[in-house]
């Protein structure tokens, strides 16, 4: 029963796998209080100053908003692929779908990068200078940056390992089929996704209400 | 007692245990092995003691005098800021589960490692990078926050390395966090076979129940400090008044960590001390399904008390009735544990060792720091206290008379199986006198001026408060000495302590099945539990008498082989 | 102060004698109950030493289960009653009476600016009479300061942005240490001074010999002209906006069906939020005046904006 992906301290490959997954699921649900409490925030200030963060919301970039939200989506189609496909040992399949993952999580975050730009050149960074005038509607933006750029900062560790498995998986330098690794990248994947599914009208839909 | 030549088998000096295996520095930066983890986080944890000790140290000799001359405002500040960030962060929380669950909770449940030993590695660097910018941060200066680093103080108006230090706690609060996952899944994946849940030392319990904490409150705590990092750096308006932000907003999110994390450094404390209280009055447990449940019941409405930190921050007096109620709620399941740690002793064959020293001073320390927590909640009297030194006197007599005795408790009990000698166990039982001593002297007078009016955080003071202060630093003299005594005649024992017998005090729990100290592997074939905890009697019948060289769990919870 | 007893501090506020007897009834209980845990553990200790002679035999059958439940129920029942004790004695005392007298502080780092009610200032001193309720209104106008009395056993925090209030009523007469008990930076040790309870006649004295502060009702109508609110607000006018004569204390109906009590908060809100709570029947046109009204200007546009209500109008 011992397989090259068994390590220690585990007797059994299964018991391992769930572990792992276990091990992600934890993490995600700390993962959840973290995103949560900016939510949180966000949620408070937006109750009392209602008009102001609406007025905000209404200055952020529609178009590339939504761009970034189909390119996650497909993203998370991919990863899916790909974890379905190391469960059938379908090597070049797993490759590529990793690939195209990275890919595309690269694409979100240089689009995301245009559109900081962009707040940039608007004068949408809080300070002196700042576009609107009421000073809460900087309230929105203080959220804005940290929320966006703190998801950045998870898709771009999200990115980094998914080059790594599927370099290792190209060089044949796992057990793939076996080991718990896969899935649990890919919980964490979708995560970085949900979460973003979140942002995306709390930062750009809500100002646009009828 | 079932197998003595299996005993005497395991006696004899075996040249695999965990501490020869591999003798190079590189051999122990790159371990994976969860017992020399638990050694390097006794490193990092006892410097770190030192470090908030000597800071502890000056704040008292600098309060000898309402006058204060030995530092200025910013100097004191920094000090009492630098000393609350290290105890909390850097000793406190990590303290038991880094160390002793690290070295323990794989051994108890009968696994040979955690779950992710790499991990767990990565884990005490990501701790040892936390550590190093706290230094730096002491180093450049300090910071003159508060532990609690409030807004808009800490974003806005504070002239002191404040970035440093959130990165600090940032980066040591995820390595918990990783410690924490490990600990949760390391309980679910990897407990022997028939050792069931309910029949789990009760350590293991309290590691459990901590990690879970840890896990849903550490990354709370992170966000706020990003964010007062987000407002320190890049100007972005977060808590800020001047647009709109609210600052009380910060402390519900840092309360709703800070909270739960007085849990996180208590609960391990409890589960030492029914391992330590059962095991030298040679008798179960009492209760023990109640204290599980008591765990359990603690970790949970623990998190739903925080606002008891704001009764006077400007609150709904609806919501303030609610936090108080709650904080209510949440002292009976401590008052039920004291009650069962007591009647624990009842018909007993009390040995009176340094670990139970220490864990009756728990019991009568945590016992006034329990009660003092009522006090708190009553809101009349919380609107007076809060922010004085009443309030520091409680959470020192739960923090320090609680989790720190403990802490030593474990040391001395565990010493033998970590080290393979024993402590001499005269020395070791005067420095656990002195502690229970110096611990009152030093602190059970700033009960008194906290109520007459002392204000917390001020080194120049009114005249009237000058009697307690004085009687207070030369308790925290006493005191210093108990903690100084340990290091000194543990380090001996270490070269010219009696070799340990695999099972010297008799205990019934998995780790005393295995070798002192263990090898790599922990056990040499994967053992079977066919007993609960605690077995150290028949049930309903009372222990017998032992010769206290010749003690013998009645049952031990694992068979050999 | 000096000449403060060293082992005592006695109350010297009405809420201060409330707030002792809970603390002395919570004194006596964590007394009797240290004292049990310590006599068992001592009792059992010495008796049940290893090797004493002490009879052991079985445990009784109940000894397990019913001892649980027992003192679980017993500790839960008198930790309801300490709550319900404190909860009543803090609801007693949270309304201030209407009759109270009104001090305004403005705390910044690091003093206590104080306002008598005719406008006379102080700065770290309080000025009161005795047996006479005080109410304070407070804002910070920089970091969390908070205002403690120990005497008075009365601590409120000092926010800003926000106004806090809170309530006091001296039954003694003498001075008192006031301190700041919120942590706010270099000099918080030194952030303090005193509260000086006077008898009723001494307190007139020492008000009448005040230089003549600015009274801020009538501050407040010079910055309500100055500050272009008088162009809406004020009589016959060509924007629809509400008069505010009359209308401090009154409880108006809001546009989303709601009603609220115009106070302080409320036109505090309204001068920097004005779209949350918006009167029914006006539409949501007035700017905000976040970052342009100081703290200080609040407190003295809410000063005129109550001056209206009793008809001593001062501004125009």
């Amino acid at each position: 029963m011992s397989s090259p992906a068994l390590h220690e301290p585990f007797e059994a490959i299964d018991r391992q796998r769930l572990s792992a997954a276990l091990g992600m699921w934890v993490f995600l649900a700390s993962e959840i209080l973290f995103f949560g409490s900016l939510f949180l925030g966000f949620t408070v200030y937006r109750s009392l100053h209602p008009q102001a963060i609406l007025e905000a919301g209404r200055e952020t970039n529609v178009v590339f908003g939504s761009v970034n939200t189909a390119i996650l989506l497909i993203s998370s189609v991919t990863m899916a692929v790909a974890d379905k496909a190391a469960e059938r040992g379908l090597r070049r399949m797993v490759v590529g779908c990793l690939a195209a993952t990275a890919a595309l999580g690269l694409a979100f975050l240089v689009l995301k990068g245009l559109e900081y730009r962009e707040d940039i050149h608007e004068h949408l960074v809080p300070g002196p200078d700042f576009k609107l005038k009421t000073p809460a509607a900087q309230l929105f933006f203080g959220f804005y940056w940290s929320m966006t750029a703190i998801h950045a900062v998870h898709l771009t560790i999200g990115i980094a390992a998914v080059c790594l498995f599927a370099w290792r998986v190209s060089r044949r330098a796992f057990d793939f089929t076996a080991s718990a690794a896969l899935p649990s990248l890919g919980l964490y994947w979708h995560l970085v996704d949900i979460i973003w599914i979140f942002l995306y009208p709390l930062l750009y839909l809500g100002g646009r209400a009828p | 007692m079932t197998d003595m030549t299996a005993e005497s088998g395991l006696t004899a000096p075996r040249s695999d245990t965990y501490l020869n295996h591999g003798s190079t520095l590189w051999s122990w930066l790159t371990t994976t092995d969860h017992k020399r983890i638990a050694l390097l986080y006794f490193g990092s944890i006892t410097l770190f003691f030192f470090i908030g000790g000597a800071a502890a140290t000056m704040i008292r000799l600098e309060l000898i005098s309402p006058n204060g001359a030995l530092f200025t405002n910013d100097g004191y500040n920094r000090l009492f800021t630098l000393h609350g960030v290290i105890m909390v962060w850097f000793f406190l929380v990590p303290s038991i589960p880094t160390t002793f669950g690290n070295f323990l909770l794989p051994l108890m449940i009968g696994a040979s490692d955690v779950a992710f030993p790499r991990l767990n590695l990565f884990s005490w660097y990501l701790n040892t990078v936390g550590g190093l910018l706290v230094v730096a941060c002491l180093v450049l200066g300090g910071v003159d926050t508060g532990w609690t680093f409030y807004t808009p103080f800490s974003s806005m108006f504070s002239n002191s390395y404040v970035f440093l230090a959130v990165a600090a706690v940032f980066v040591v609060g995820f390595s918990t966090i990783a410690t924490g996952v490990n600990f949760i899944v390391t309980v679910h994946a990897l407990r022997a076979p028939g050792m069931t849940w309910f029949r789990l030392p009760l350590f293991v319990w309290t590691q459990y129940a901590t990690a879970i904490v840890i896990i849903l409150a550490t990354p709370v705590l992170a966000i706020s400090l990003a964010l007062i990092a987000a407002e320190r750096l890049f100007g972005l308006p977060i808590f800020d008044p001047q647009h709109g932000g609210d600052p009380v907003l910060f402390q519900h999110l840092f309360w709703f960590y800070s909270h739960p994390a007085v849990y996180i450094m208590i609960l391990p404390a409890f589960g030492v001390v029914s391992e330590l209280i059962a095991c030298f009055s040679r008798r179960q447990v009492f209760g023990y399904t109640a204290m599980v449940w008591a765990i359990l019941g603690i970790s949970v409405i623990g998190f739903f008390v925080w606002g008891h930190h704001m009764f006077v921050a400007g609150m709904s007096p609806f919501a303030a009735l609610v936090f108080s109620f709650l904080s209510f709620i949440v002292a009976v399941p401590s008052a039920i544990k004291v009650f069962n740690w007591t009647f624990t002793l009842y018909r007993g064959q009390i040995y009176f060792e340094a670990p139970m020293l220490y864990a009756l001073g728990f019991i009568g320390l945590f016992t006034i720091g329990g009660l003092t927590g009522l006090f708190t909640a009553s809101l009349p009297i919380d609107v007076h206290v809060t922010d004085s030194y009443f309030v520091v006197a409680h959470f020192h007599y739960v923090m320090v008379g609680g989790s720190v005795s403990a802490f030593f408790g474990a040391l001395h009990f565990w010493w033998p199986k970590i080290s393979g000698r024993m402590a001499p166990d005269g020395w070791a039982r005067f420095a656990a006198i002195l502690m229970f001593f110096g611990f009152n002297f030093t602190f059970f007078p700033q009960f008194v001026m906290g109520y007459l009016g002392m204000n917390r955080r001020y080194h120049h003071y009114a005249p009237e408060f000058q009697i307690y202060h004085v009687a207070s630093s030369m308790g925290a003299v006493i005191l210093a000495a108990a903690y100084l005594l340990p290091m000194g005649y543990l380090t001996w024992s270490l070269f010219r302590g009696q070799k340990a017998r695999a099972n010297p005090w008799g205990a019934t729990g998995l780790e005393w099945q295995t070798s002192s100290p263990p090898p790599k592997h922990n056990f040499d074939q994967r053992p079977v539990v066919t007993e609960r905890a605690y077995v150290y009697h028949p049930d309903q019948e009372s222990p017998r008498h032992e010769e206290p060289n010749a003690r013998e769990p009645h049952n031990p919870q694992g068979q050999r082989g | 102060m000096s000449g403060s007893p060293i082992f005592w501090l006695p109350a010297a506020s009405t809420e201060g004698a409330r707030t002792d007897h809970l603390f002395f009834l919570l004194c006596g209980i964590s007394t009797l109950i240290v004292l049990l845990v310590l006599t068992l553990i001592v009792t059992f200790a010495i008796r049940y030493r290893h090797g004493s002679a002490a009879p052991r035999g079985r445990l009784p059958e109940f000894f397990r289960s019913e001892f649980e439940i027992g003192w679980t129920a017993a500790t839960a029942f008198l930790f309801l009653f300490i709550f319900w004790w404190a909860s009543a004695a803090q609801l007693a005392g949270y309304a201030p009476p209407p009759d109270a007298i009104e001090m305004h502080v403005t705390a910044k780092q690091w003093m206590f600016k104080t306002q008598q009610p005719n406008g006379a200032r102080e700065i770290n001193q309080l000025h009161m009479p005795v047996d006479t309720p005080v109410r304070l209104v407070m804002t910070s106008q920089d970091v969390i300061h908070s205002f403690w009395v120990p005497a008075f056993r009365f601590k409120r925090d000092i926010l800003p942005g926000r106004v806090t209030q809170g309530w006091f009523q001296a039954t003694r007469t003498g001075t008192f240490h006031l301190f700041c008990a919120e942590y706010c930076g270099t000099d918080h040790s030194e952030m303090g001074g005193e509260v000086i309870v006077m008898p009723k006649a001494d307190y007139a004295a020492w008000t009448a010999a005040q230089p003549e502060g600015d009274d801020l009702g009538k501050a407040g109508g010079k910055l309500f002209v100055k500050m272009g609110c008088a162009g809406c607000h004020a009589g016959s006018n060509a924007v629809h906006a509400p008069n505010l004569a009359g209308l401090w204390g009154r409880t108006i109906p809001l546009a989303d069906g709601s009603s609220v009590e115009v106070d302080e908060r409320y036109v505090r809100d309204s001068i920097l939020q004005p779209r949350r709570e918006i009167a029914a029947g006006y539409e949501p046109i007035m700017p905000s005046f976040q970052g342009v009204a100081s703290e200080a200007d609040l407190t003295r546009l809410v000063a005129y904006i109550r001056s209206l209500a009793t008809g001593e109008d001062a501004g125009q």
